[in-house]
């Protein structure tokens, strides 16, 4: 939708004429320009924000009747035909609530925490393309911008737990950081090998890099990156779901362990605002899963093209949180020791590997002058391979220490235990 | 490829502006009955004890420093995944070198027992 790269779709381009026009009746000449732009920005900003209320509003309902689904419950279906209006019905319950402020919290930091975690959950998606031309804005670093964004979200968090002056708000605060800046690694690792193939951080370029051609967009070789890179697909969602808090990584909100975590304290819109910003979170989620691995908004096959690029993005996407959801209906939650000991011995060290092994394959690929289809084959060999030396060495450690490998049981005595 | 920041800016004064209209909406709507045992901590209906905001275990730290150091490997990473394509083998090696260093570093933290949550 950004009137310069030229793919914008035809009414976007013609609405923005039409602004221009008007405009430049109205304003001098050097102000017409600039108020255009902004006002445009403004527009399109107001558009996804729409869109993706609208789609958080409707992943809720959607967990619910999944998760229920799951748990052999209905799910709501009180609230309209199957439960449709829950969401709004919760939106107004929220709106209407009492605002409960502990009297011993901080104020200033306590009540900024909720307003400071909303945005960056919002603006990862000025970068998120649903088709082709259909984005913001393309940045070049497009990929670094969502994961600098997407993290800052730690801040907000830290603040509620430490302006609650609530002892589990702020040990569901410290878990959350721990957390979310050490799964942060093997993602952003997992996702290196990707960019290796790919050759940019823009997030329209990753796309166009793997897939099959789409007509009036021109032809682009290969494949996506989930056939070509299977095991850092695998890291990369699970590092994703512990980025996200959510089961079987919802440590910092463990209901059983310390109440709700750090937004234990926090009522009414408040409390809103931390579950917003987390569905906001999980649906851009599983939108970067989409660019990164599933070849964003293209056709599985060219022959199916003529169905629009939005409709594959939402469906692939939809694919991805229906798994977190599936996920958070199936397993158990971890213990924090168990995830963090899962993050740095399992997955950085896989991780490390399989970005030294995709560099290496990719690179004797291009010297041998292989064929795609031979590359993809020896990627799948290599990847094989990485599999079964990690299986090997997991049972060997296992077998050493006896029991499962450390960090995925409880100290023994004699490494300390109360 | 255009970089738009200016979209950007705007959209983050967008994103800006939900939370607090929110909060403004709600603070027309929402009742006001403050009373001190409503405003007590919530620690499961108990009294609290102690000071909330102490010290905390150094695990956490550690973490954080590991962190770091890793974190600032991968912002060397990133433009050398961005010009693989026109590197030559050596470079691949080169890129190796680093990452075998790092590992090394992560080896030393795991000995020194600073993964060890206990």
């Amino acid at each position: 939708m950004n009137p310069q790269d030229g793919l914008s779709p035809p009414a976007a381009t013609a609405l923005r004429a039409a602004l221009d026009q008007a405009l430049a009746r109205v304003l001098p000449e050097q102000l017409a320009g600039p108020t255009a732009d902004v006002l445009w920005w403004a527009l399109l900003g107001t558009l996804i924000l729409a869109v993706i209320q609208v789609s958080m509003l409707y992943a809720t309902w959607l967990e619910r009747k999944a998760v229920g689904r799951i748990q052999n419950r209905l799910g709501a279906n009180r609230v309209g035909k199957f439960g449709l209006l829950q969401p709004i019905a919760d939106m107004v319950k929220m709106l209407t609530k009492e605002d409960i402020t502990p009297s011993g919290a901080h104020r200033w930091v306590y009540n900024l925490a909720p307003i400071l975690v909303v945005p960056p959950a919002i603006l990862v998606f000025a970068v998120i393309p649903v088709g082709a031309g259909l984005v913001a804005t393309d940045l070049s670093v497009g990929f670094l911008f969502f994961i600098a964004v997407s993290s800052t979200v730690v801040i907000p968090i830290v603040m509620a737990g430490w302006g609650s002056r609530n002892k589990y708000a702020l040990i569901g605060a410290m878990r959350a950081v721990a957390q979310i800046v050490s799964y942060e690694i093997p993602q952003v690792l997992s996702v290196i090998g990707v960019l290796l193939m790919a050759g940019t951080l823009s997030t329209q370029g990753i796309i166009s890099s793997q897939g099959v051609a789409v007509p009036p967009y021109g032809s682009f070789p290969g494949v996506w990156f989930v056939l070509v890179q299977p095991v850092a697909f695998v890291i990369f969602m699970l590092a994703t779901v512990a980025e996200i808090e959510r089961s079987p990584f919802d440590m910092p909100e463990a209901e059983s362990e310390i109440i709700a975590g750090y937004h234990t304290e926090y009522s009414g819109i408040k409390f809103g605002m931390f579950y917003l910003s987390l569905y906001f979170l999980t649906i851009a989620a599983a939108c970067l899963g989409t660019i990164l691995f599933l070849g964003g908004w293209q056709a599985p096959l060219a022959a199916l093209s003529f169905i629009p690029g939005w409709v594959w993005f939402s469906g692939k996407t939809l694919l991805l949180v229906l798994f977190f959801m599936w996920l958070r209906g199936t397993l158990p939650r971890l213990r924090v020791d168990q995830m963090m000991g899962f993050c740095w011995k399992i997955l950085v060290p896989l991780a490390l590997a399989n970005l030294m092994v995709a560099g290496l394959v990719g690179k004797l690929a291009k010297q041998a002058d292989a064929s795609p289809l031979f590359t993809l084959a020896g990627f799948t060999l290599a990847n094989l391979v990485l599999v079964a030396v990690a299986v090997w060495l997991l049972v060997a450690w296992r077998s050493r220490v006896g029991g499962p490998a450390v960090g995925l049981r409880p100290p023994t005595v004699a490494e300390g235990a109360a | 490829m255009t970089d738009n920041w200016g979209f950007v800016v705007v959209f983050g004064l967008i994103a800006l502006s939900i939370p607090i209209l929110a909060m403004i909406m709600a603070w027309l709507f929402r009742p006001h009955r403050p009373g001190p045992i409503k405003q007590s901590t919530y620690e499961c209906g108990l009294e609290t004890t102690g000071e909330t905001w102490i010290q905390f275990r150094v695990q956490y730290y550690l973490y954080a420093l590991v962190f770091v150091l890793f974190d600032v490997e991968t912002v060397f990473l990133y433009p050398w995944a961005v010009a693989y394509n026109q590197l030559p083998l050596f470079a691949l090696f080169e890129m190796f070198l680093f990452l075998a260093i790092l590992a090394l570093g992560l080896v030393y933290a795991w000995r020194k027992g600073a993964l060890e949550w206990s």
